[in-house]
């Protein structure tokens, strides 16, 4: 019993990013009608983000410190960042402690402004042209952004700290009555899931309850009836693109201490997200969310030591396996509405 | 002239012509100046990319030119193919053939099989369920089936399936003792056997691997044409152009469709096949969605639904990464000394980030822009400037007989 809890806590880390990222795709889907595979480079845009973001708090310049002195007796020289030096040494430690939930703020406006750019200057030239050069064009923008990513910070990865408060681990077993040691789950990826529900239910409300919201979704439902009734529809679909940019930003700066952000992660993660979306459903963002937490969790059963020994190699293609199953039987996913897509 | 009309034949000319002289076409600097060790492309490595991978994007515009499905997991069967060939030489022999018949034939079967599954659905759905299956594929290779400590060791996963001394070998099995790794071999020409000629201060390589892949290629490409002349391809453009239509009027699509599909599954297994030939060694990296999109990239660059221009786009791609690869600052530097010295570095800083390691973000802005601008890819673009001149030499001429008529 402890062992399947460990699983599925385990799946929601990745699970939480995978529905993020499949919110995003779903929601840009839904709205313009566009396979985005520029999708999970914003996601390594957001990563990078945290990352430049901790780099700027951490420029520094050399000071002589005269309380201390090194070997031979000459005051010695230290590296003071001009963080510390503005706000004095706690609070500015505080702050480069914290540059990874800061990047959230940092990268919002960053990633909206790329999202309207990415639609304005570049998607909006595509709604014409058939599906197969959308996918082009947005993986040919991929390739461009992955490899300036790669040109600017390098190919390795580089590891971003979570604040110290969320470095350690949280004993769940005890919680529930198991012994110690049973359930153990790091802090950081509770952060993330609940970070991922916040937003992911932000998106929803906003989508419900805002008469913005139900305008994009009037315009989701029927794109030519809105436009007749006096809407610019083009204008908010804009707007939702960015916003998708930004949930797909949001997840890759709170991936970043998870998983040390390299310049490949984003497409990495962007051939499952696919996967994902089919199997909730083209267009369906409850499906996105469900599929994505459901993948993620299975991805995790699947990486037990008692399932490998059964089916050896079952951890690498369950999620593939999933989709292929799913998309011969049910072909319009777990809550695909009729109509969407289903040429 | 072999079924062809008489445009087609004069295109399987040209391209034979251009694939047997290619160690000549190639190769237009002299033997060690500096244009040399940049832009020619005579080498046997090279040549053999150039006409393996003109293979595997002829067979990828079968199915993407023809029936307009986009198949985001074709290097899938080019790994398939790779993977199949070596593990013949380590069996049978060093012959190059059975290797390549049974490359041909496993990614047929594969082919076959995928293809039976991803193509009862279309558009985006099918591009993501070959991409799914491809990348299955890989991480299969690359995990279960290539973890040298299991029973299942196909593929020798990071490492990569290669030859060793203790392999059966079947047929040649007395040839294999001498202490050294046997080489591929056609009936007793090893591929990595090479004459060279020297005239002047150039000196030509011709090499026994190239001028085989040559021959299939040409044979590939003739094969092709045939298909894109045969009633078959018809049928393959009517799914392109109206599948739904198709479909009403009583007509069942899949079987032309997954002909389609198992056609260009053989066609990378064969390109794999050759791959291997020419160097026995297989990685899993062959098979990675990365190398499937590069195969999207060439056929795209070439032009997609061209007879020529999936050979365009291959040999465009193969010369580009060549060259791009081989230019880092020192380069650039030379090139540029004419230029004030604050221009220069300024140049030279932000061209550094297109060549050397870089060159793949050339790739990809290449590809945005023939996406975004010449969809036909170069292939069109050549087209296009050509009714440049020709509408400029008709208007000329329109020109001429209308001064000419006030003479007579």
């Amino acid at each position: 019993m402890d062992a399947i809890l460990l699983q599925i806590l385990n799946g929601l880390d990745k699970g939480s990013a995978y529905a993020l990222i499949a919110l995003g795709l779903t929601l840009i889907f839904g709205t313009l009608g566009v396979v985005n595979f520029a999708h999970g480079a914003l996601f390594m845009i957001g990563a990078f983000c945290a990352v430049t973001l901790s780099k700027i708090l951490n420029a520094s310049y050399e000071v002589i410190d005269e309380t201390k002195a090194d070997f031979l007796g000459n005051p010695l020289k230290v590296k003071l960042t001009y963080v510390e030096s503005w706000f004095g040494p706690e609070t500015g430690a505080a702050i480069i402690d914290w540059a990874v939930p800061l990047a959230i703020l940092f990268s919002i406006p960053i990633m909206i402004a790329i999202g309207f750019i990415m639609e304005r200057g570049l998607i909006k030239h595509f709604y014409k042209r058939p599906h197969a050069d959308q996918i082009l064009v947005t993986f040919g923008l991929a390739i461009v952004l992955q490899e300036v990513i790669k040109a600017i910070y390098g190919a390795n990865p580089i590891p971003t700290g979570a604040p110290a408060v969320f470095r350690g681990s949280f004993d769940f077993g005890v919680l529930l009555g198991y012994e110690a040691n049973a359930i153990i789950y790091p802090y950081w990826r509770m952060v993330y899931f609940a970070f991922s529900a916040l937003i992911i239910g932000g998106v929803f409300a906003f989508l419900q309850f805002t008469t913005f919201g139900m305008v994009v979704r009037a315009g989701m439902a029927d794109r030519e009836t809105v436009e007749l009734l006096g809407i610019n529809i083009d204008r908010r679909f804009t707007i939702m693109f960015g916003v998708a940019a930004a949930v797909a930003g949001l997840a890759g700066v709170m991936y970043a201490p998870i998983n040390s952000p390299n310049y490949h992660m984003g497409m990495d993660f962007l051939v499952l997200s696919f996967v994902v979306v089919v199997v909730g459903g083209m267009g369906s963002l409850p499906g996105a969310v469900l599929a994505g937490f459901m993948l993620g969790i299975l991805e995790s059963f699947a990486s037990m030591n008692e399932v490998k020994n059964i089916f050896p190699g079952i951890d690498q293609i369950i999620i593939y396996l999933v989709a292929i199953i799913i998309i011969l039987t049910r072909p319009r996913g777990l809550m695909g509405r009729k109509g969407v897509m289903e040429d | 002239m072999l079924g062809l009309n008489k445009k087609d034949t004069t295109l399987l000319i040209i391209v034979a012509f251009m694939a047997l002289c290619a160690p000549f076409i190639l190769n237009p600097f002299p033997e060690g100046s500096s244009m040399a060790q940049m832009f020619n492309a005579g080498y046997p490595d090279l040549m053999q990319r150039f006409v393996i991978f003109g293979i595997l994007v002829i067979g990828f515009n079968i199915l993407f030119g023809l029936t307009g499905y986009l198949s985001f997991g074709h290097a899938a069967f080019l790994g398939i193919g790779s993977y199949s060939a070596v593990w013949m030489f380590k069996l049978i022999g060093m012959n190059v053939i059975p290797a390549i018949l049974l490359s041909m034939v496993v990614s047929g079967v594969f082919a076959l099989l995928i293809g039976y599954v991803s193509l009862r659905r279309s558009g985006i759905y099918f591009s993501i369920l070959t991409l799914a299956f491809a990348q299955m594929c890989y991480n299969l290779a690359y995990s279960v089936l290539g973890n040298p400590a299991s029973s299942y060791n196909l593929t020798n996963g990071e490492t990569g399936l290669q030859l060793s001394l203790n392999d059966p070998r079947i047929l040649d099995g007395a040839a294999s003792s001498e202490g050294s790794l046997p080489v591929t071999n056609f009936f007793g020409v090893a591929m990595r056997d090479s004459v060279q000629l020297e005239i002047g201060s150039w000196l030509f390589t011709f090499n026994a691997g190239y001028y085989l892949c040559a021959l299939i290629m040409l044979i590939s490409f003739y094969v092709s044409i045939r298909i894109f002349r045969s009633p078959f391809g018809l049928m393959l453009r009517a799914v392109k152009s109206n599948q739904q239509r198709m479909n009403y009027t009583g007509l069942n699509t899949k079987p032309y469709t997954l002909a389609a599909f198992v056609i260009s599954g053989i066609y990378a297994g064969l390109a794999g096949g050759l791959l291997s030939s020419m160097d026995p060694l297989a990685g899993a990296e062959r098979m990675h969605w990365t190398a499937s999109g590069e195969i999207v990239i060439m056929a795209i660059l070439g032009g997609v639904g061209t007879l020529i221009g999936p050979i365009v786009g291959a040999g465009f791609n193969e010369y580009f990464k060549n060259i791009l690869s081989k230019i880092n600052d020192s380069v650039l530097h030379q090139w540029l000394s004419f230029l004030p010295d604050g221009l220069e570095d300024a140049i030279v800083g932000v061209l550094h980030f297109f060549v050397g390691k870089g060159w793949h973000l050339s790739l990809g802005v290449l590809f945005m822009v023939v996406i975004i601008f010449l969809p036909g890819g170069l292939v069109e673009g050549g087209q296009r400037v050509s009714r440049l001149f020709r509408r400029n030499k008709t208007s000329d001429d329109a020109d001429n007989a209308s001064h000419s008529t006030p003479a007579e």
